[in-house]
């Protein structure tokens, strides 16, 4: 059970807060510009990586605020928490 | 009587004898007893049959790794329970006891017979017997496996007990509390961090604090001593919390741990009531100490399993510290020197004993001691084999040649009623290893070692693979010193003299001359799987330890293999040939010991089992005989009967009251999204399929939302309040998610957009009241209301009071009849409905649920998103393009709609079905097909919703058919268990199609 440093209520038990999946993916400006095949790269292709992960976090029951989080999931220690539309921090690339 | 209690110790109360029962016949032992040791005391070891051989077992420790001593505790329906290990529970006035497996009882052999047939049940025996013919499984194999291996009843009425949770936080949670444990705790505490120390036992002090050997002495007192007098100062720390008869669970990553707390299980019955029985405590810690100890492992010879065969130092424990002596001529069968602990023991008691050790020579304190007292030592020798059925009455040994191979020279045999065996030491890395740490292999005394890899972490004492005492207090203190980065000097003057263990010799399978296929050389007591076992699974072919464990269920009992991993590992190895430590490991996993459901569960019983919502005009529902549903945590009322009435016959007669004159809803669940902001218009049109700028203030407008992958994914009624007002509705199941879906966009994506979203769901009640009559209730309630078409059209919306209360009126209709949803403040809920009723009356105003609700739509052909939609289905396959802007340039989802597989002609679309015999219902999810005789049958689609109709006296259905839009007036079969129904595709719409009845 991770314990989560919201950036903006603190550290909470993970039971407050919801997964989104990969972060810094922008739904396009112009989608009907796109092929299928890059519809479909932004829709549907996602990384899955043993190691260093950029992850977004929802605090559901909590402040209700998205946020971003560095996660290695080798060992699920969480290294970094930003907010959204904050530039993720360069050491972890 | 036997009495095999040889002396007072200071844990066992003599004053106070307490009676119990074991297998139906009375027996006696005195507080401080386990059950086990109240049994050995009495003289009993036998307590149980084997798994597969039903062979005849006894007790063979006085811990958590017991895997014979497995017993069934009370008979009372809702209180028996199954899988307690006799060696831990604690002895209680009126205790009912059973021995688990054992049917029809232990000293009849049912299973005896396995015994001779023995060559027949070999590793992989339940994979390769028990598969055919299938049909046998359930109702010849499984009974009759489960009425002899003895796996326990489980109660079959609701546990009585009250349970408890408790959330802690800690800066140091230190688990075992044994020597190093002590000083770890100690230490924390005294540098004023807030700490916790658990152990499972009844009482502080693991192993040392019955220890009373002179050649181990701290400060010039016994070990002993000396820790009592560690463990009264550790009593007096303010910091420091103290948790006994507690024992850890599970270890999850971030230091979050799990540990059940036994409150009232040593209770006699009268003294047990109201009380919480067990408590689990969820502990955060900052960091956390693991100082579980280590236990004897035992050794694998042909018939180590008889009764009266057990570890050597559960022998040393129940004779100092429960006062019993497990035989009166006993043998210890050793390769190190902890046997020799016991046998001194033993020997200051006047018990008759003699060692069997495998190693060549051995020269450390204790081996001086025991020769000195003149105790029979056989270096060298190993034990062949074991005699006597019900108990052992003697054994052979033999010389080991200079190898360690094989056997020499001539048997002797040796007479006993007891053996105990030591095998040396497993550490106990468990708990980290839960914690995700990995472990190192040493190959001086063949065991596995926490790997440190964590700053939160650490094992101390002989879970770390420290067995001195020196070794052990030395360590410890410099580690946690390290660890919590202080410097604590209480230990450093610490004066330890204690015996060195010199000599060493592991052989995990031990030879014979007996080939290995005639031998009984038990790993796995409990699951009752041997040496032969593992190596033929080897010779199979199999090589991953995971896969020999499954294939043997060696390891797979309720024990965890606590006594037979190393073996199963060593054997192996040395059968592969390979290094033991380049094996890996089996994976520990949590509970250590069983959990019972109650503490899982906590206070989440009964009613608080799940959250339950219910709208403020609850009560009325239930006065007035409803029945309900659950939607997502909501109770909604599914239907009203009257009298005798059953369901069909309610839901035909608030059917056809609807529409016929009038009837009321309850809609306060449906989801109410408060939308605000200077772009909530712009924010809706990107969420929604269709345009969203021009709608007026105080009009209504249906929505449609997708998934950015083009499926609907909800649907309601949005209405425009003011300039930059809106309130959304969405279905009641959907809420949460859909304003989550909704944050997310706009905190992600659009950041720019000034919109704030706030759920208002219980914030409003509301009545929805449809039908012909609607108009003229409406009157009643809101005079001054103008009701008029022009005032007051359809998809239109007017605020208006109620005795001075604000109503939030919406003309909006989910049944195609006339009809308004009328809003106010939840508190006012109960009032607003019981004055529609009371307006309504001379109406026949009838309340209705949702199945009604369901049926009115259908009618009219209204999705319902999670009925008729499964996440698969765009707006087109649900014939809805009608909604879909042509004109926005982008909405969430949009770009799917045209993908080459959301375009496809033939995908599932939604259809009508009518059935050829009108009074015939379908079942909704039934299959449907159009050729029943090819094979395999072709499968087109599914009924999703299907009805009576009372308004239209047929049977209606909606469906998803392939290709469904080109197929109306076509002939299409429901294959049904019994019989094909004769279905034509038709319109979605079946009633009303001219929407006649919204303005009548
Ligand atoms: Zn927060």
């Amino acid at each position: 059970m991770f314990l989560i440093n919201c950036p903006f209520c603190g550290e909470r038990d993970q039971s407050e807060f919801s997964s989104g999946g990969e972060a810094h993916i922008v739904r396009p400006k112009q989608p009907t510009e796109l092929s299928d095949d890059e519809w479909a790269e932004y829709l549907f292709m996602r990384k899955n990586i043993k190691g260093i992960q950029f992850e977004r976090w929802n605090h559901v029951h909590g402040c209700r605020k998205w946020f971003n989080v560095v996660r290695d999931t080798s060992n699920d220690k969480i290294l970094s928490v930003y907010k959204m539309g904050e530039k993720p921090p360069v050491n972890y690339k | 009587m036997p009495n095999y209690r040889i002396h007072k110790t200071e844990y066992i109360d003599e004053t106070k004898r307490v009676s119990f029962k074991y297998d139906g016949k009375t027996y006696f032992g005195y507080e401080g007893d386990t059950l086990a040791s109240a049994l050995l005391a009495n003289g009993i070891h036998l307590v149980g049959r084997s798994f597969k051989y039903h062979r005849p077992r006894g007790i063979v420790s006085c811990g958590a790794e017991e895997p014979n001593a497995i017993c069934q505790i009370g008979s009372k329906k809702d209180l028996t329970e199954p899988n307690v290990r006799a060696t831990e529970l604690e002895l209680y006035e009126g205790l009912e006891a059973s021995s688990q497996n054992c049917w029809p009882n232990v000293k009849f052999d049912i299973g005896g017979i396995n015994n001779f047939i023995s060559p027949l049940i070999p590793a992989g025996f339940y994979y390769k017997t028990f598969m055919w013919p299938k049909s046998f499984w359930k109702k010849v194999y499984e009974p009759l496996i489960r009425l002899s291996a003895g796996l326990g009843k489980s109660p079959t009425e609701p546990d009585p007990d009250i349970y408890d949770h408790k959330y802690v936080h800690y800066d140091v949670l230190v688990i075992g509390g044994g020597v190093s444990g002590i000083i770890a705790a100690k230490m924390a505490a005294k540098n004023n961090l807030k700490t916790l120390l658990v152990d499972d036992k009844k009482i502080l002090g693991g192993s040392t604090i019955y220890q009373n050997n002179e050649s181990i002495k701290i400060d010039d007192k016994l070990s002993s001593e000396w820790l009592k007098n560690e463990i009264q100062e550790i009593k007096k720390l303010s910091n420091l919390t103290i948790k006994t008869r507690t024992s850890i669970a599970a270890y999850h990553g971030y230091n979050f741990l799990l540990a059940k707390e036994n409150l009232t299980d040593h209770l006699p019955e009268e003294k047990k009531k109201n009380k919480i029985r067990q408590r689990l405590w969820k502990i955060r810690a900052k960091k956390v100490v693991i100082a579980t100890g280590s236990i004897e492992r035992p050794l694998v010879f042909n018939n180590n399993d008889r009764p009266g065969i057990l570890l050597s130092n559960s022998i040393n424990k129940y004779l100092d510290y429960y006062g019993v002596t497990c035989g009166e001529n006993i043998i210890l069968f050793t390769n190190n020197d902890s046997a020799y602990e016991t046998s001194i023991s033993l020997h200051k008691k006047g018990i008759k004993n003699i060692i069997v050790d495998l190693r060549k020579s051995a020269s450390s304190e204790l081996i001086k001691q025991a020769e000195s007292l003149g105790i029979k030592i056989y270096f060298n020798h190993v034990v062949t084999n074991t005699f006597g059925y019900r108990k052992i009455n003697s054994l052979e040994i033999m010389k080991l040649s200079e190898d360690g191979n094989t056997t020499v020279g001539n048997k002797i045999r040796l007479s006993c009623d007891c053996l105990g065996m030591s095998g040396g030491w497993t550490p106990m890395v468990h708990m980290h290893t839960q914690s995700g740490g990995k472990l190192d292999f040493r190959d001086e005394d063949q065991v596995f070692l926490p790997k440190e890899n964590s700053e939160d972490q650490i094992s101390v004492g002989s879970c770390n693979g420290d067995f001195d005492l020196e070794n052990i207090i030395d360590k410890t203190v410099n580690k946690i010193n390290k660890f919590l980065d202080i410097d604590n000097q209480d230990y450093q003057k610490t004066n330890i003299i204690c015996s060195k263990e010199n000599d060493k010799r592991n052989i995990w399978l031990l030879p014979n001359k007996i080939p290995l296929g005639k031998t009984k050389c038990f790993i796995d007591f409990q699951n009752d799987s041997t040496a032969k076992d593992i190596k033929l699974a080897l010779k199979e072919g199999f090589r991953s330890i995971e896969h020999v464990k499954r294939y043997t269920t060696t390891g797979m009992a309720t024990d965890q293999g606590k006594l037979s991993n190393m073996h199963a590992l060593g054997i192996i190895a040395d059968t592969a040939g390979v290094k033991m430590g380049t094996l890996g490991t089996t994976t520990f996993r949590p509970p250590f010991t069983p959990l019972t459901f109650g503490t899982l569960v906590g206070r989440n019983v009964g009613k608080f089992f799940e959250v339950v919502r219910k709208t403020s005009m609850h009560e009325w529902h239930v006065e007035n005989n409803a029945e309900f549903e659950n939607v997502g945590q909501w109770k909604r009322p599914w239907y009203y009967p009257k009298n005798s009435e059953n369901m069909h016959d309610a839901v035909q007669r608030e059917s056809k009251a609807a529409r016929d004159s009038a009837g009321i809803l309850d809609a306060s669940t449906l989801g109410k999204i408060d939308i605000q902001g200077t772009d909530a218009s712009e924010f809706l049109n990107r969420v929604y399929t269709n345009a969203w700028s021009k709608l007026a203030i105080g009009k209504c407008r249906y929505g449609l939302m997708l998934n950015e992958d083009g499926m609907v994914y909800d649907d309601g009624v949005t209405t425009r309040i003011s300039e930059n007002h809106y309130l959304m509705t969405t279905t009641t199941g959907g809420a949460a998610n859909v304003l989550s879906k909704l944050e997310d966009y706009l905190q992600t994506e659009w950041p720019e957009l000034d919109v704030y979203l706030t759920s208002v769901t219980d914030h409003y009640s509301t009545a929805s009241i449809c039908g012909p009559n609607s108009k003229k209730i409406l009157n009643k309630l809101f005079p001054n209301l103008d009701l008029s078409d022009e005032n007051f059209p359809h998809m239109s919306f007017k605020e208006d009071k109620l005795e001075n209360i604000n109503c939030r009126i919406m003309r909006i209709s989910f049944t195609g009849e006339l009809s308004y949803e009328i809003n106010i403040e939840s508190k006012y809920g109960h009032s607003l409905w019981k004055m529609c009723i009371e307006a309504g009356k001379e109406f026949n105003l009838t309340p209705y649920g949702t199945e009604t609700m369901h049926l009115l739509r259908a009618e009219k052909g209204f999705i319902i998103v999670g009925q008729d939609t499964d996440g698969t289905m765009t707006p087109s396959d649900l014939q809805m393009d009608w909604i879909v802007s042509k004109k926005k340039y982008d909405f969430i989802g949009k770009r799917s709609l045209y993908r080459s597989d959301t375009i496809r002609e033939d995908r599932k679309q939604l259809v009508g079905l009518l059935t050829d015999d009108p009074k015939e219902i379908l079942e909704e999810g039934a299959q449907i097909v159009s050729d029943v005789k090819s094979k395999p049958i072709d499968m087109l689609g599914h009924v999703t919703s299907s009805y009576f109709s009372p308004n239209l006296n047929k049977s209606i259905a909606l469906a998803v058919v392939r290709s469904g839009k080109t197929m109306k007036g076509q002939k299409l079969i429901i294959p049904m268990e019994n019989k094909n129904i004769n279905v034509t595709v038709s319109d979605t719409i079946f009633l009303d199609k001219e929407n006649k009845r919204l303005n009548a």
